[in-house]
């Protein structure tokens, strides 16, 4: 490959960029070069789009380079339709989020170098194709979230930030041993190459052949490791019962970092699933038992996430609890897609079920985005205050804020016409077929949804004025203009989803056809 | 070439303690200008190195009549502990820079020590070993006695204690050993050839590797470890830390395992045990200490569990996965000591961490914690850095050799995780905020970070990131090394 | 042979005893009006010169001679050893020239001299007489030498211990010796042994070999007959303590190891753990084992350096009786080695006691707080000769200990019999650190109040001391000076 490392330089621009950044002593000229590199990624990022070959539903701008020989360790990147995706939006929060990021006043550099360096850590992990480094970006996403939940959230920072960082840190250091023993068993990191035995079944045997454990058998075994890397990507998404860190993070931590905890980094974990866990493991996750474990566990994540929202009181609490929900969508389908693995006549289903889950998991993180943007703004003119029952009749005080929120509001609930209906449809669509009871289950969460996002819109806009909040200033026309551009997107995927669909349809479909096992 | 680390060291030494007494800087450029000569032989022969060659520095009969040698070798495993010396040396210097009381004595303890160090990790002669291993153990004593803090002659007393008696039990088995083989050679080369009977392994190796276990920190005989290395100055803690206690794991590569493999193969379960039971319960104990020094101290000893363990995994990546553990946490622990004595506690002059938090030392030293918080992330293993890779290895080894010690293992890895993160927050980021800064007085406003600070802190981790991104850089060295006929019973899985 | 042959033989004997008289005469003639300081300066020339002439005529004399009647020998292994007398004497010599004790200079040096004498003949003598002859020859200058400093009660009382004790020993030994010659009929020790071979433990020869031990075991003292030692070294002025400790020590353990190796050659029995055999190797491993752990522990508590360095030295002869136990020609060579560096390490560590006595009027440790400020080179040379004594590389102490051990495990390799002893010396020694340590702790750690009564410490002192220093760590950094040297002896003599 002689083409450009576009790729690496996605990678490595922002984290240059970061360390640049952190040494900048004016706060202005830091936050000014931070965004400009945040702009410069996302016009190399679509420029990638723009020269990715949709048709092909495989790995392209493929860097490959010796890094590591005796670890089996190779730097190893390369995007297909759902990595392409995931650096988009990416790309696309990023700059949104510094944007936003003008109430922050201390230490500004350090603040703008580590959203840089936490751009770097997911790219990097949504690029990276070999065990090693993917896991050093996944690790190093984390570092700077945890310091700007740290550093610059609320006033329970600090359980808040422990608590993320701990959880995260179990579930990787469980996923790691796994790795750690599938490496030693099969001596590989790679994940295509893992991928081809996990799909003709050699992993699953040069587990039970390489790693005696007391004699455990080969199932029990593999559905260890298999759990260890489960556990991983759980906790990141986040799966119940793993959940318990993300509420309290998503409420502490500056509206900023919220933006890019939920618009992107809970996108690694499902990005994990897909990437990782079904080839690898599909032919475990996809055998009856475990199936029905995971699916239960999705239908409770889903249902009683939308019921949390429900009782929440903390605007940002409701949301992030409508995070989980949105996400379990996704899970639902990446857990269907496995089963019936013999079964080729489903075929168009699961590839419609994965057409939804990447659509999902780009329009969630639009969508979330853009909802704790506003969440953030009209934080900022209350002056903290974001409870569900503080405000009252805000329609008549900020109409263009209400309406513009409104929008964001529906396409969460998955308004057909907004973007977040067409996905959700999509996995929808899919999964019944495959799972009739766990999608059934499924619905009540849409109901819930739309139950909960009704009643802010009616505690919040509607209802009688509230005289406290009778001189709040609408949007500045910068704000306006900000939001403008995530709502047009929402209404141009809503309606047009062709756009995304057509680059990821080939990858999907791809996809379905090896996850035949 | 390599044999010059050793005797520049020593000529360091002499050159010290001719010097007038009270010029304290002259001391300081002589040390300096000794450990960087080290440094740079080092990394020149480093350079030159051919991976899996045992290269041969000096070797010349010593003691004739007994079959003794003055043998200096190095194969990669050396090398890599040669090069580590090197660092540590420099880095220590850099944060020692500011010792004002007994500067010359200070330095020509250090120097003695740097090159007891370089001595053991050449000799090639078991003899020769023993004696440079024991070289390195006095001047430990004074450093830390003389210039030590909190409790300092009770530390050192401990160490010191601790480290002879391992000491006499390596020496009873070198001895029995060299008897049992008729007494005309100490050479590793030859020993490792001959096959000791089968019950002469058995209790031999135990003996020998405890002794040297004892100053790896091996649980339960860790426990000077953390007062010492609370005790020691800086430099020596990173010394300490740094490289005296890899002279033991090394010595229970070199020597024990080397020589009785059989009994190694009887032994290691239990090693393997001690070692993770190293790793879990020094991670707890670092959770719950109170005095920041204190913390790196027990995390010190749960490091070195991992290179116990694997150590003890008889496998090649397990054994060098154990090697650049003992690279990398000589590295990282280094820096933390020196965050914590030297940058934090030679300022605020407490270690405690209840007052720390009071101190908002995130606003009052930028530096430090900067510094702080990128070791700690190193040390709490996360990918990028050296500690990752190696603590990856093992764990890979582990996986063959034990698998249910490897699952415990990750636990360890998590709660270090959570004692880094919680002294992190305690000692930097506090919260109460009672006042703003640390200085006692107004009048004394403590000094800024000084440049030999940044520029050690700098180096270590630098070395750190570069192992970590590019660990051929030593693995190559490394691996191949265990190919050689040393290691036979790693290719035999440890069976005799 | 006639006797010029013999004067030419026992030349540098002749020329110590010429030496010691000449000492004795220049100092009663010429220097009785000069102050101390001085004659001891010339007295101490002297005598060095004297001793230095005597191992210049030990060089030039011929090898190998058996002479009247087989009662003296001389072969290359003991003019090494007298070699090593002799230097050991120079040392102490040249630590005395500070000493403030005494006036009577010349009687002093005279009497170091002579028990020189006895001593070099102790090391010739092949014949049990002449063993009791020169041993108290030894013994009697050594009393004195003891109760030398009249101003000191402590000093008459230590004498007198050990006069009372020696005198015991020898009654006990020549008892020893007596029954001895009683079962064989002869004196020589090649002949006991020609005597003895085969008849297996006659019960007589029994109490003959433990009165033997007995004997020598207050010479040495080693527990349980240790008694007398660290009153005596209290007491005693601090050089004799020296010389008593090494000198003295070299040459018991040189004609106690002859003795049992020559004489008793059939009757060692075994001492390897689980197989004992009755013999003199069982005893002497217990009075071994017994004074390594007493000596160690023991030393632990003491308070006064010089009573801490009496009880190192009786660990050090359990030490060195270890040497016995291995039936080599090698446990000469490590046993003339062990006790030449050891002695020279004492005699080191006595002088810089001396210094601080004479500067601070006692030997507690206290008394040793800031010595390294004071006088750094002698406190350097404190270190090497504490730390030699403890066994730490690449001291002398270190590889004599290490050769030791070798030697003893060597004979029974394949079953490592004696490995426990070893083990017990080892681990003993690792005791023994501690307390070594604790002496360094005062001279370097320990800050304390400059004392004002201390008085400056003389730069001859320090150098004298820093020699020894280098030479300690020369031998042991190059061992084979002296053991390559011993080990051609020992090949040649077969």
């Amino acid at each position: 490959m002689n083409q450009l490392p576009i790729l690496t330089i996605l990678t490595l621009l922002p984290l240059l960029g970061g360390f640049i950044v952190v040494g900048i002593q004016d706060k202005r000229i830091a936050r000014c070069f931070a965004l400009g590199l945040s702009y410069l990624s996302l016009a190399l990022a679509l420029a990638l789009w723009k020269s990715f070959d949709a048709t092909n539903g495989a790995l392209q701008f493929v860097e490959k380079h010796e890094w590591i020989p005796t670890l089996g360790v190779q730097y190893f990147v390369g995007v297909d339709g759902l990595g392409l995706l995931m650096v988009l939006l990416t790309s696309i929060v990023v700059p949104m989020a510094l944007l936003v990021s003008d109430r922050i006043t201390d230490r500004v550099s350090l603040y703008h170098g580590l959203i840089l360096f936490l751009q770097a850590g997911l790219i990097g992990a949504f690029t990276a194709l070999n065990f090693f480094h993917w896991f050093i970006f996944w690790e190093l996403s984390l570092i700077p979230a945890f310091f700007l939940v740290r550093l610059w959230g609320g006033a329970n920072r600090a359980p808040a930030a422990t608590q993320f960082f701990i959880y995260t840190i179990v579930g990787s250091v469980a996923m790691l041993l796994s790795f750690l023993a599938i490496f030693h068993a099969a001596g590989k990191m790679d994940f295509i190459e893992l991928a081809e035995m996990g799909r003709n079944g050699s992993l699953a045997g040069a587990l039970s052949t390489n790693l005696g454990w007391y004699g455990l058998n080969s199932k029990p075994l593999v559905l260890i490791i298999a759990g260890g890397v489960l556990l991983g990507f759980a906790v990141k998404v986040p799966l119940m019962p793993f959940h318990t860190w993300l509420p309290s993070t998503y409420a502490e931590a500056p509206t900023p970092v919220t933006m890019l905890l939920t618009g992107v980094m809970s996108k690694m974990g499902v990005y994990g699933f897909i990437r990782v866990l079904l080839p690898l493991f599909g032919l475990q996750i996809g055998g009856e038992r475990a199936q029905a474990v995971l699916l239960t566990l999705v239908v409770i994540t889903i249902v009683f996430s939308a019921c949390a929202a429900f009782a929440q009181k903390d605007l940002k609490r409701i949301l992030a609890y409508s995070s989980i929900n949105h996400l379990g969508y996704c899970l639902l389908a990446v857990f269907a897609v496995v089963k019936f693995t013999n079964a080729p006549e489903f075929g168009t289903e699961k590839a419609a079920a994965l057409n939804g889950v990447f659509l999902q998991m780009f329009n969630h993180g639009l969508t979330a985005a853009t909802l704790f943007m506003f969440v953030g703004f009209i934080e900022q003119r209350s002056g903290g205050v974001r409870g569900l029952n503080d405000f009252g009749g805000l329609r008549k005080t900020i109409p263009v804020f209400c309406g513009l929120m409104g929008i964001a509001l529906f396409s969460s609930l998955g308004l057909p016409g907004l973007n977040g209906f067409i996905g959700e449809f999509l996995i929808f669509k899919g999964v019944f077929p495959l799972t009739p009871w766990a999608a059934g289950l499924s619905v009540i969460g849409i109901l819930v949804t739309a139950i909960f996002i009704l009643t802010i819109i009616q505690r919040v806009f509607a209802g009688p004025l509230n005289e406290k909040w009778a001189k709040l200033p609408d949007l500045t026309l910068r704000e306006r203009v900000l939001v403008a551009i995530p709502i047009a997107l929402m209404f141009v995927l809503g309606l047009w989803p062709r756009l995304v669909l057509d680059v990821i349809n080939s990858t999907a479909v791809r996809m379905v056809e090896q996850l035949k096992f | 070439m390599l044999a010059w680390t050793v005797y520049i060291s020593f000529f360091g030494v002499l050159v010290l303690m001719l010097l007038p007494k009270g010029n304290a800087s002259a001391a300081r450029k002589v040390a300096m200008a000794t450990a960087a000569a080290g440094l740079f032989v080092a990394l020149a022969g480093f350079i030159q190195f051919k991976a899996g060659e045992i290269l041969t520095v000096a070797k010349m009969p010593w003691i004739p009549s007994l079959g003794l040698e003055f043998h200096l070798a190095a194969d990669g495993i050396s090398l890599t502990l040669v090069l580590l010396t090197g660092l540590a040396a420099v880095g220590g210097i850099l944060f020692s820079w500011n010792i004002e009381h007994r500067t010359k004595e200070f330095f020509a303890f250090y120097l003695a020590l740097i090159g007891g160090v370089y001595g053991v990790f050449l000799s090639f002669d078991l003899f020769l070993l023993f004696v440079f291993y024991e070289i390195a153990i006095v001047p430990k004593y004074f450093i830390i006695a003389i210039w030590g803090s909190t409790r300092k002659e009770y530390g050192a007393m401990k160490l010191a204690i601790y480290s002879f008696v391992g000491s006499a039990m390596v020496l009873i088995g070198l001895i029995a050993a060299y008897v049992v083989s008729g007494g005309h050679t100490m050479n590793l080369l030859e020993l490792a050839k001959y096959p000791f009977p089968h019950s002469f392994q058995l209790w031999a190796f135990p003996v020998v590797f405890v002794g040297f276990a004892i100053l790896a920190g091996l649980w339960p005989f860790h426990t000077w470890a953390p007062t010492g290395h609370v005790a020691a100055p800086t430099a020596a803690s990173m010394l300490l830390a740094g490289v005296v206690m890899k002279l033991g794991a090394y010595g229970c590569l070199r020597v024990a395992m080397t020589l009785f493999p059989e009994g190694l193969e009887a032994w290691k379960m239990w090693i393997a045990v001690l070692a993770v039971i190293g790793i879990v319960y020094g991670a707890l104990v670092a959770l719950v200490q109170k005095d920041f020094k204190f913390v790196i101290g027990y995390s010190s000893v749960s490091h070195m569990g991992f290179v116990m363990l694997g150590l003890v995994t008889l496998n090649t990546i397990g054994l060098s996965g154990a090697v650049l553990q003992m690279f990398s946490h000589g590295i990282i622990a280094g820096l933390l000591f020196a965050v914590v004595g030297r940058m934090v506690y030679e300022r605020t002059h407490t270690r405690e961490l209840a007052t720390l938090e009071g101190m908002n030392l995130v606003k009052a030293m930028p530096f430090a914690v900067v510094t702080f918080v990128i070791a700690g992330c190193a040390s709490m293993g996360l990918p990028g850095f050296s500690g990752f890779i190696a603590e990856l290895q093992v764990i890979i080894g582990a996986w063959q050799a034990f698998p249910t010690l490897a699952v415990i293992t990750g636990v360890g890895i998590v709660i270090g995780v959570a004692y880094t993160l919680l002294v992190m927050q305690k000692a930097f980021f506090g919260e109460t905020q009672s006042k703003v800064g640390y200085a006692h007085d107004e009048e004394h406003e403590p000094s800024p970070i000084s440049i030999p600070e940044r520029l050690g802190a700098v180096m270590l981790i630098a070395v750190s990131l570069v192992v970590g991104l590019y660990p051929r850089i030593l693995l190559d060295l490394i691996i191949p090394s265990f190919n050689s006929h040393l290691f036979d019973w790693v290719k035999k899985g440890g069976q005799p | 042979m006639n006797y010029l042959e013999l004067l030419k033989l026992f030349a540098p004997e002749t020329i110590v005893v010429v030496t010691a008289l000449v000492v004795l005469a220049v100092d009663l003639t010429s220097m009785r009006e000069l102050e101390t300081r001085l004659r001891f300066s010339i007295g101490g020339m002297i005598a060095s010169v004297g001793c230095a002439a005597a191992i210049l005529g030990i060089l030039v004399i011929p090898e190998r001679a058996n002479t009247v009647g087989g009662m003296m020998a001389v072969s290359p292994l003991t003019q090494h050893v007298k070699i090593c007398l002799l230097a050991l004497t120079v040392f102490t010599v040249l630590i005395s020239i500070e000493a403030k004790f005494t006036s009577h200079v010349g009687e002093y040096l005279g009497l170091i001299l002579l028990a020189t004498v006895g001593m070099m003949f102790l090391v010739s003598a092949q014949d049990v007489l002449m063993v009791f002859v020169s041993l108290e020859l030894t013994s009697l200058s050594l009393y004195t030498l003891t109760a030398f400093n009249k101003r000191n009660i402590k000093s008459a009382e230590a004498a007198l211990k050990y006069f009372l004790f020696g005198g015991m020993a020898a009654a006990f030994m020549l008892f020893g010796l007596s029954l001895i010659y009683g079962l064989t009929g002869s004196t020589n020790l090649h002949a006991i042994a020609t005597a003895l071979a085969g008849k297996g433990l006659d019960p007589l020869l029994v109490v003959a070999i433990v009165m033997t031990v007995i004997g020598f075991g207050f010479k040495v003292a080693a527990v349980p007959f240790h008694l007398w030692a660290p009153d005596a070294y209290e007491g005693a002025p601090t050089p004799s303590a020296a010389f008593i400790a090494s000198g003295s020590k070299l040459a018991s353990f040189f004609i106690f190891a002859k003795i049992m190796m020559i004489g008793f050659a059939g009757a060692e029995g075994s001492a390897a753990f689980r197989s004992f055999v009755a013999g003199w190797t069982p005893v002497i491993a217990a009075v071994a084992a017994l004074s390594m752990i007493l000596g160690n522990l023991a030393a632990i508590v003491q308070r006064s350096v010089k009573r801490l360095l009496a009880y190192s030295a009786i660990a050090h002869a359990g030490y060195m009786l270890l040497g016995l136990m291995a039936n080599s020609s090698e446990i000469y060579l490590s046993l003339i080695y062990y006790a030449t560096t050891y002695g020279l390490a004492t005699i080191g560590a006595f002088g810089v006691v001396a210094l601080v006595e004479n500067s601070m009027g006692d030997d507690k440790l206290s008394s040793f707080v800031g010595f390294s400020k004071r006088a750094p080179v002698a406190a350097f040379a404190m270190m090497i000769f504490l730390l030699s004594l403890a066994g730490i590389p690449p001291l002398a102490g270190f590889f004599g200990k290490f050769f030791l051990f070798a030697a003893v495990l060597k004979p029974g390799a394949s079953s490592l019999g004696l490995l426990w002893l070893v083990v017990l010396a080892i681990a003993t020694s690792a005791v023994s650190f501690y307390y070594y340590l604790k002496v360094l702790k005062q001279i370097y750690v320990v800050n304390g109040t400059d004392r004002k009564d201390a008085t400056n410490v003389s730069w001859f002192a320090q150098v004298v001391l820093l020699v020894m220093a280098i030479l300690v760590i020369l031998l042991g950094c190059f061992p084979n000076l002296l053991v390559g040297g011993l080990q051609a002896c020992l090949a040649s003599s077969g």
